[in-house]
């Protein structure tokens, strides 16, 4: 018996559909950025892919939990300021090797995420948003009384992480590829998550829980895991980011880049491999090009992303593979 | 008066024991008392709001019990919870459709086999690819007659297909008791009779609680009915003794609903 071709969302190459076409010109054009940088002799459209490239694994890991398993967690920006806070602190501490720093940086946000899941997954609905949202808040106040590290202020971070001569996050391009690399990588661990055994249950999960657990699934250890996976990743992000701006701050975490991150995986669609970079992408490129020609840039974005969120049930990525559901 | 069993207690697959339930002033389950024997096909019976689900409820560890005790292949299950009774064998259909609209009839029957194919903390392996999970699937799908309805998402399945497939899917999870919550509601005739063949072919290799307003198919179907009304079984016995039996024919048949 030959196994069921699967209705899964294909996102290899296989089928050229015009999503796969899409997808495979996306990494071209983000591996041909630096190239475009060195020719053009800027630097401003390198740091800005950096950035949409990190916050793509942040908005990756949140689609992991939100998308696939259904728990809206509106506290995501805490594990980007703990995987950057790790850094910043060990930096100040003069532990400058990121052999140290990006493993803490993981350990501490995979570790957060455990209270904070272990916590969380026991309630539904609002009252999951609102207590993911509060110990987002809580950890954001306690970097504020970090006077140490800058308190309100921030962190400058003098050296980036060292990676001895095997890399040198200093050089903009190679940093740039490792981050896309990264981003790939991560991309195709979640697709391999999403579709193993453990995906089925999380995704069944999401679609109805009180079933899952009738058929015999304890649900709240696996989706506790996938909460504590998807800490891990962002906080891999959060030390990117740290490296990336040479600064650490409160603002970072902000309940308000918790909402970003949403809008970026609702905007890219949900369920899709490549939507959070899709979303992160077109979210930030229009935050940027909207507030260089005007200072009213909400008022643009905003109807906009409410447009896509009432009109395009499955975000970009939905309108690229066609009306996915009725 | 709690009824008591008549059969030897050792038989018996699962055996309840004064089990009660309030709904703050509201009695959904009154001290009831009862044992099913391994390979019974055991029909539960009664009015609206007799506590027929809940006692499904209680049975599959959903709702918790104020006080009785649940005993499954001799041992206690009174405080399990739900997937600890799934896995010893304890597998219940849904009143209301339940399932995963959008995976498809196939996905759906292989998370039940999953479920009970060791744990799932498995993170690479394409779990569509695995015909560990897949072939058992096919054959509980084949079961109910929705071979051809395999990739069809479950949204785009019809009500009847649905049931069935609710079926199918406790079946696969290979359980040693069933429990099936009015299995043919809102169903069409030729479905609900397919249905009925079905758990005719079924009785007997597997004990099955049966929860059914369709009372000709009860009678036609059962070893033993249990009646409840408001939370109390009022009578259990075979078909005929419940047919005979003037405290259910006044208390929920009514005169004359079971004659011919």
């Amino acid at each position: 018996m030959s196994p069921i071709p699967a209705v899964q969302k294909a996102w290899l190459p296989g089928a050229l559909t015009p999503r796969v076409a899409i997808n495979v010109a996306l990494i071209a054009i983000l591996a041909l950025v630096p190239v475009y940088t060195a020719l053009a002799g800027e630097t401003f459209a390198l740091t800005l892919f950096t950035r949409v490239i990190i916050l793509a694994i942040a908005a990756l890991s949140l689609n992991l939990i939100m998308g696939f398993g259904g728990m809206v967690s509106f506290g995501h920006a805490a594990y980007l300021g703990i995987g950057g806070y790790a850094v910043g602190i060990l930096a100040k501490e003069g532990i400058a090797s990121g052999f140290v720093q990006w493993p803490v940086a993981i350990a501490a946000a995979a570790l957060y995420a455990l209270v904070v899941g272990a916590l969380s997954l026991r309630t539904r609905g609002v009252y999951f948003i609102m207590i993911t949202l509060a110990f987002a808040q809580m950890i954001y106040y306690v970097a504020i009384g970090l006077d140490r590290y800058g308190g309100d202020d921030g962190l400058t971070i003098y050296h980036r992480s060292q990676f001895g001569a095997v890399l040198n996050l200093s050089n903009r391009t190679a940093f740039y590829y490792l981050c896309l690399g990264l981003l790939l990588i991560s991309i195709y661990l979640v697709w391999r998550i999403v579709n193993s055994r453990f995906g089925m249950v999380i995704q069944g999960a999401r679609s109805n829980e009180r079933r899952m657990r009738a058929i015999g699934f304890p649900t709240f250890r696996y989706r506790l895991v996938c909460f504590v996976i998807a800490g891990a990743m962002c906080g891999l992000a959060g030390a990117l980011l740290a490296n990336h701006t040479d600064f650490i701050s409160p603002a970072m975490m902000h309940w308000t880049r918790s909402g970003d991150l949403i809008v970026m995986v609702v905007l890219g669609g949900m369920q899709a491999m490549f939507g959070p970079l899709i979303g992160a992408l077109t979210f930030l490129v229009l935050e940027e090009g909207l507030s260089r020609v005007t200072d009213y840039s909400n008022l643009i974005l905003g109807p906009f992303l409410l447009l896509v969120a009432i009109a395009m049930h499955g975000g970009i990525d939905g309108l690229l593979a066609g009306a996915r559901r009725g | 008066m709690a009824y008591l069993p008549g059969r030897a207690v050792a038989e018996a697959l699962l055996e309840i024991e004064g089990l009660t339930k309030r709904f703050g002033g509201v009695i959904a389950a009154d001290e009831i008392s009862l044992a099913v024997p391994a390979g019974e096909l055991h029909a539960i019976i009664g009015p609206n709001g007799a506590g027929k689900s809940t006692l499904i409820g209680q049975l599959s560890g959903e709702v918790v019990s104020d006080s009785g005790r649940i005993r499954f292949d001799g041992r206690e299950i009174t405080n399990l919870p739900v997937y600890r009774r799934s896995r010893l064998g304890l597998a219940r259909s849904f009143q209301v459709t339940t399932l995963f609209p959008d995976f498809t009839a196939l996905d759906n029957i292989a998370l039940s086999v999953q479920a009970h194919a060791g744990h799932s903390f498995r993170f690479w392996k394409n779990a569509r690819d695995e015909p560990e999970l897949r072939e058992p699937a096919q054959t509980a799908l084949a079961r109910v007659g929705l071979i051809e309805r395999t990739s069809t998402l479950v949204a785009d399945l019809s009500h009847g297909e649905r049931r069935q497939l609710e079926i199918a899917m406790a079946l696969a999870a290979r359980p040693r008791m069933l429990l099936l919550d009015e299995p043919m509601a809102g169903m069409g005739l030729e479905e609900s009779a397919r249905l009925l063949e079905m758990l005719r072919v079924l009785k007997g290799s597997i004990t099955v609680i049966l929860i059914e307003h369709d009372i000709d198919a009860v009678f036609a179907l059962a070893d033993r009915i249990s009646v409840l009304v408001y939370g109390r079984i009022i009578a259990s016995g075979d078909p005929a003794a419940i047919r005979a039996d003037p405290g259910v024919r006044e208390a929920y048949l009514g005169e004359g609903a079971v004659d011919g």
